[in-house]
């Protein structure tokens, strides 16, 4: 079962990952390299443009260290496009991974999951990992100064794991206690709120900032109900085999 | 329509290999969106910005 377990996982996490390709290649990463040149100064639209490499102080009083990755300014965009494209598939192979191992529990509780029932997963997906985080901590382009990393990374992990978790009770829970408890979950990473710095910076204009924001999560909402079909599509298959 | 052969067929998944698998796929989620090795960050930096990880 173990293979056909990985199997399942590694078709579909493939095939999502080809469509996230063309959608964020298309979508997102023009907006990414458009941000990059207002970043580095080679395109400005505030005339008392704040400097981007200024480092400034969160509420925690942490510092935030200026980028000096040199990635920004790599301009050989082949290779940057293959590691780009690598990566998509790691990614989405390690969703569909995480997906059908959710399905085979379920599976484990006399739950059979279906074909449309997938969609759903991928849907409940989408809301954990990208909606219930960007509430606090939308997608930005590089540039933009924020609070400090680690606490943003546990903030964000807290938060997909909280309405990850909160969703499942809400579909599972056979009483009134168990979806309350899942409501209240899903709550408590907004009632704490995210880390932000304390005053908003940024180079590039707000209106790229926000479609990059948009068009990141209208891209998620199609690549994990993707997902979510494709994986339970392959998962009923291998259990058919 | 053919849920009761389908059920019969139905394996049930074992917890090792269900733990496998899950643990797989949070290494990878983890390699591309939250490590910070900077060959690891630098090869998945659009993607990072793309799917709204936390990046830098």
């Amino acid at each position: 079962m173990l293979k056909r377990m990985l199997a399942s996982a590694l078709f579909a996490g493939l095939a999502a990952g080809v469509v996230a390709s063309v959608l964020h290649f298309t979508l997102l990463v023009p907006v990414i390299i458009e941000a990059e040149e207002y970043e580095s100064g080679a395109l400005v639209h505030f005339s008392s443009a704040p400097d981007a490499t200024t480092a400034i102080t969160d509420k925690q009083g942490a510092q935030e260290r200026p980028d000096t990755s040199l990635w920004h300014r790599d301009t050989n965009q082949l290779h940057r496009g293959i590691m780009t494209f690598g990566m998509e598939l790691v990614a989405y192979t390690g969703f569909a991974l995480v997906l059908v191992a959710l399905y085979a529990l379920a599976g484990r509780f006399g739950h059979r999951i279906t074909i449309r029932e997938g969609i759903l997963w991928g849907f409940a997906g989408f809301l954990a990992y990208n909606v219930a985080p960007a509430a606090g901590l939308p997608a930005e382009t590089p540039g933009i100064p924020a609070a400090d990393l680690a606490a943003r990374q546990m903030w964000w992990l807290g938060t997909v794991l909280a309405t990850g978790i909160g969703l499942a009770l809400l579909a599972f829970g056979r009483n009134l206690i168990l979806p309350a408890i899942g409501i209240v979950l899903i709550a408590i990473p907004h009632l704490i709120g995210a880390p932000h710095p304390q005053e908003y910076a940024g180079v590039a204009p707000p209106t790229l900032e926000g479609l990059f924001a948009g068009r990141s999560i209208a891209v998620a909402a199609v690549t994990w109900t993707l997902l979510g079909l494709l994986t339970a599509y392959f998962w009923v298959r291998a259990q058919r085999a | 329509m053919n849920t009761t052969v389908q059920t019969q067929t139905q394996a049930t998944t074992d917890l090792a290999s269900i733990a496998i698998v899950g643990l797989i796929g949070l290494a990878f989620i983890f390699i591309t969106g939250i490590a910070q090795a900077s060959v690891l960050h630098d090869s998945a930096h659009d993607v990072r910005h793309a799917i709204g990880f936390a990046c830098h």
